[in-house]
């Protein structure tokens, strides 16, 4: 095969230029004439019933345009689970409930009127903690669902795990726990909703979901009594997502109101205090796990159960177990398998999707466990994973038809890099954990399409119109690079268009790290329609048959006669300019024959699923707990790396995100309240704090992959927490059981633990 | 209370009446529609929002705009030359990849630009500690790394080139 033009290149995000000029232009660059600023008036208690509402001081304020409450707008209703609304009746169930909103002429204003509003509450007793909110008399948080355990079906059991344990000659049981973290987006949430004289909405919004977006809007237009009108949706540059945009939120829905109240565009842009309490977490969870394996080390059982806190209302997060279940079934060869989640509404904050959705929080678990059980059994951490290692061709418990899979040698490469076996100096330690995940899109909606339209000018030059949203990931280079190696083009030859729903197909979202998988196979479909067309148009013109001729640098050629060329722009200038002339046009849906689970949890979820394991070396210092970097080894089963360049971002990037989560980052949530809504207290990694991560690329070459790759946005940051817990343990002796490893925890578990014995168990945390 | 300010931005002199309170971020984007610095907290805890003053990165998110007066002020609009030329560190970061939202691009950038043309070969430790007030939530800042390091050799060699075409001359 010849080798690649464009695709396998380092080949530069096709709007960087726009970014680093300052060009690029975000939500917060966007002010459309006469538009209006809408804010919102947030709760005062976790738990509370609204007595009272007075906003007549700011209704009578110059500039005030439109003041909402609950009980002036029609039930929309949203979340996965239903049980939200834009503005909040009757009670509240949260710090971050949505209570009054206004629409002014300046933000100042608008602000002004939001301190002129007066709510009289009365206190309700709240519920902070999932498992008070189990008990029979904890205060209910949704009264009409009469408990607050979400009615949700997260329970699956494979084999027998009771006789597994029985037979089981090593046994290990742990509990630990996760908390809330946040995506901390540079660029923070924000909405426009502008209607036309007709009633019909366009929204710009920098969202993950375009096509699903113009879906919740349709339903919230029709509660509206315009349930016949449009809905378009224009995604401005998107200042990063990382799941938190994978879903409608409130003060969408509130701008919408306010528009059509005003007849004005409303903006509300989000401040970085309420990108901090008022947009959804990562899922916090209280996970129990107990796993065994036989005298060889062969895992015979793996048992979980979950307590998930919900917080008040419901959107992803509470799906995440959906996800955890991949891990928990699949991650290692493991016959028996028995998982049970619970969420349980509180009156905190909730959660929504962050990258790996639920995975980070499963294989922090699991591959803690894993090194416990390891030690149990006297075998090498590694050598352990080794044997009980995915394998090509298996078939999960759940399931999961495993194509390709470079599990062992990225757990080899780690292995190597690392010097597992090398001497450590003093407080050094090492450790390993690996990972599974979607890298075939991922049928969690009923359809995992997406769409390309595509047409070519007279001068061989593309526009590719697709459903995929790129946030920063690549998605528009990658998708120019398959189209351009299929088309024999440059990629500067190819545009990628993603930003409008009246332009652009359908796509489910940029979820599951699916885009370079489904969106570039749905490109390439389109592109092969197209293909297929110039070279019947050159066979006619080059008298050669078109299985002899090929696309390559911008020109048409015979294999055979290598003076039967034409340049691609002048064959297309030819099939336009004549009689019955014809342009060059396709379409493409590419839904991948990927399955939905079933009721038991069972189906092939992804056409391909990526492995990759993470090796740390680590410095403890016991005198003040801080855990030291010495070396990161991420190695990644990626199937075909299109643009490596970018890939490593996407790997650098998750990493570092997965160190925060593991060393420096929560959110404190006091009784319902977010104490740290700032980059001060709220530690997100900085360039001091950044990972020499050192990645390798293991290229399997999936079949069903477009040039053969899988999906790698989440992946980088699923088994760093585990990583590097485990080496914790190795250079102290502590096995720290609660995210994040702050100083404090992990010098409290050292002290505990005292000099010589290394395996005391310590108590919770929390 | 307002006052009329004059300041020289990127390159030109401008005259213009702010009000007191206002940042410097404010005018730039709100009021002179300059919206490539970008406001990311408001705080002073991001950097999104660098802009060089007098050659020195300062959040403009926490400088007052009559601060400005007399001065001269660069923002990611200034940076690549009148005829589109990219400045070699904008350049270096789009072959880099160290641009993925791009949103804390043009402030990473503009303390890239301060901490190299105050020293222009710096050390890993010296460039993490250059860009240590700037947040990226996308890159973990590998590339940003990478690029800066392009950049400094480009700057150095560029530097060399002009002094021996002007020996030639």
């Amino acid at each position: 095969m010849e080798a690649f033009t464009a695709v396998g290149h380092r080949i530069p995000k096709l709007d960087a230029v726009e970014k680093a000029t300052g060009r690029a232009r975000y939500i917060q660059d966007i002010k459309l004439p006469g538009m209006l600023y809408g804010k919102i008036l947030y709760s005062k208690y976790p738990h509370a019933r609204i007595v009272h509402i007075d906003t007549a001081k700011a209704r009578r304020l110059p500039g005030v345009k439109a003041v909402l409450t609950g009980d002036r707008i029609p039930k929309i209703r949203f979340g996965f689970y239903k049980d939200n609304v834009p503005l909040k009746t009757g009670k509240v169930r949260s710090r971050r409930d949505e209570v009054v909103a206004v629409a002014a002429t300046d933000p100042d204003i608008a602000q002004e009127a939001l301190d002129l509003i007066e709510v009289h509450y009365e206190a309700l007793p709240a519920v902070f903690d999932p498992e008070e909110a189990m008990q029979e008399d904890a205060p209910l948080v949704h009264e009409e669902h009469k408990t607050n355990v979400l009615k949700l079906p997260w329970k699956l059991h494979y084999g027998d795990v009771e006789e597994a344990r029985k037979r089981a000659r090593h046994v290990v049981k742990e509990r630990f726990r996760v908390t809330w973290v946040t995506h901390c987006c540079l660029g923070t949430s924000g909405v426009i909703a502008e209607f036309d004289q007709s009633n019909n909405l366009t929204v710009y919004r920098n969202t993950q979901i375009p096509s699903l977006a113009q879906k919740d809007f349709m339903d919230a237009l029709r509660a509206m009594g315009l349930g016949d009108r449009r809905v378009r949706i224009i995604k401005p540059y998107i200042g990063g997502a990382f799941g938190s945009k994978l879903d409608t939120y409130a003060f969408e829905y509130i701008a919408i109101l306010l528009a059509y109240e005003t007849r004005r565009p409303v903006c509300i842009l989000f401040d970085r205090k309420e990108e901090f309490f008022a947009t959804s977490t990562r899922q916090p969870a209280i996970i129990d796990i107990a796993q065994g394996c036989d005298a060889e080390g062969r895992l015979l059982f793996r048992d979980v159960s979950m307590i998930l806190d919900n917080g008040a209302y419901t959107s992803w997060g509470a799906t995440t177990p959906s996800v955890m279940m991949m891990p928990i079934s699949s991650l290692y060869r493991v016959p028996n398998v028995r998982y049970h989640a619970r969420c349980v509404y509180t009156n905190n904050t909730w959660s929504q999707a962050m990258r790996g959705y639920g995975n980070p929080q499963a294989t922090f678990a699991i591959e803690s466990s894993m090194d416990m059980l390891a030690e149990e059994a006297g075998i090498d951490p590694v050598e352990f994973r080794l044997i009980n290692v995915n394998q090509p061709g298996e078939v999960t418990p759940q399931g999961f038809r495993i194509t390709t899979c470079g599990l062992r040698e990225c757990i080899e490469e780690v292995k190597r890099r690392l010097d597992w076996d090398g001497p450590k100096g003093l407080g050094e330690g090492v450790g390993i954990a690996s990972l599974i995940h979607v890298g075939g899109g991922a049928r969690v909606y009923k359809s995992d399409g997406c769409g390309t339209l595509l047409k070519m000018d007279d001068y061989g030059r593309v526009e590719v119109f697709t459903g995929a949203t790129d946030m920063g990931q690549g998605a528009d280079t990658v998708i120019a690079q398959v189209v351009a190696e299929e088309l024999g083009l440059r990629v500067e030859d190819v545009r990628v268009i993603h930003q409008d729903t009246d332009v652009c197909p359908w796509d489910v979202g940029a979820h599951a790290s699916r885009t370079t998988f489904v969106a570039c196979n749905s490109a390439l479909g389109a592109a092969r329609r197209i293909k297929e067309r110039l070279l019947d148009l050159a066979s006619r013109e080059l008298a050669e048959s078109p299985e002899a001729l090929i696309l390559r640098d911008r020109e048409v050629r015979s294999r055979r006669d290598p003076e039967k060329r034409m340049e691609i722009g002048k064959l297309l200038r030819k099939a336009h300019f004549r009689l019955k002339g014809q342009m060059l046009m396709a379409d493409y849906f590419y839904d991948p024959a990927n399955e939905n689970l079933d009721r038991e949890f069972k189906g092939n979820l992804s056409m391909t699923y990526t492995f990759g394991a993470h090796g740390v070396r680590v410095k403890v210092d016991e005198e003040t707990g801080k855990v030291r970097i010495l070396k990161y080894v991420a190695a990644h089963d990626v199937g075909r790396a299109i643009n490596p360049m970018l890939l490593e971002g996407q790997v650098y990037g998750g990493a570092l995100m997965g160190v925060g989560y593991t060393l420096t980052e929560q959110l404190i949530v006091d009784k319902g309240e977010v104490m740290n809504p700032n980059f001060r207290d709220y530690k997100v990694p900085t360039a001091k704090d950044a990972v020499a991560v050192e990645t390798a690329i293991i290229e399997t070459v999936d079949r069903d992959g477009p040039y053969g790759a899988k999906g790698i946005g989440e992946p980088g940051c699923v088994p760093t927490a585990p990583a590097i817990a485990n080496a914790v343990y190795d250079a102290t002796g502590v096995r720290i059981r609660e995210l994040p490893l702050t100083l404090e925890r992990v010098l409290m578990a050292i002290r505990e633990k005292g000099a010589p014995n290394p395996v005391t168990p310590q108590p919770e945390g929390r | 209370m307002a006052r009329t300010i004059s300041f020289l931005l990127n390159g030109e002199a401008v005259e213009v009446r702010v009000e007191d309170h206002w940042s410097l971020l404010h005018l730039l984007r709100e009021e002179l529609g300059l919206t490539g610095t970008k406001e990311g907290c408001g705080s002073g805890e991001c950097g999104a929002c660098t802009v060089l003053v007098d050659g020195k990165a300062i959040n403009s998110c926490l400088y007052l705009a009559v601060e400005a007066d007399g001065r001269e002020v660069l923002t990611i609009e200034g940076l690549a030359a009148p005829d589109g030329t990219l400045h070699p560190i904008q350049q270096a970061f789009i072959d880099h990849g160290a641009i993925q939202c791009g949103y804390c691009t043009p402030g990473m950038i503009l303390a890239a630009k301060a901490l190299l043309d105050e020293n222009p070969d710096p050390t890993e430790e010296e460039i993490r500690h250059g860009l240590s007030g700037n947040l990226c939530r996308c890159t973990g800042y590998l590339q940003i790394f990478e690029a800066v390091r392009a950049a400094s050799a480009s700057v150095r060699k560029e530097g060399i080139r002009v002094l021996s075409g002007e020996r030639g001359r």
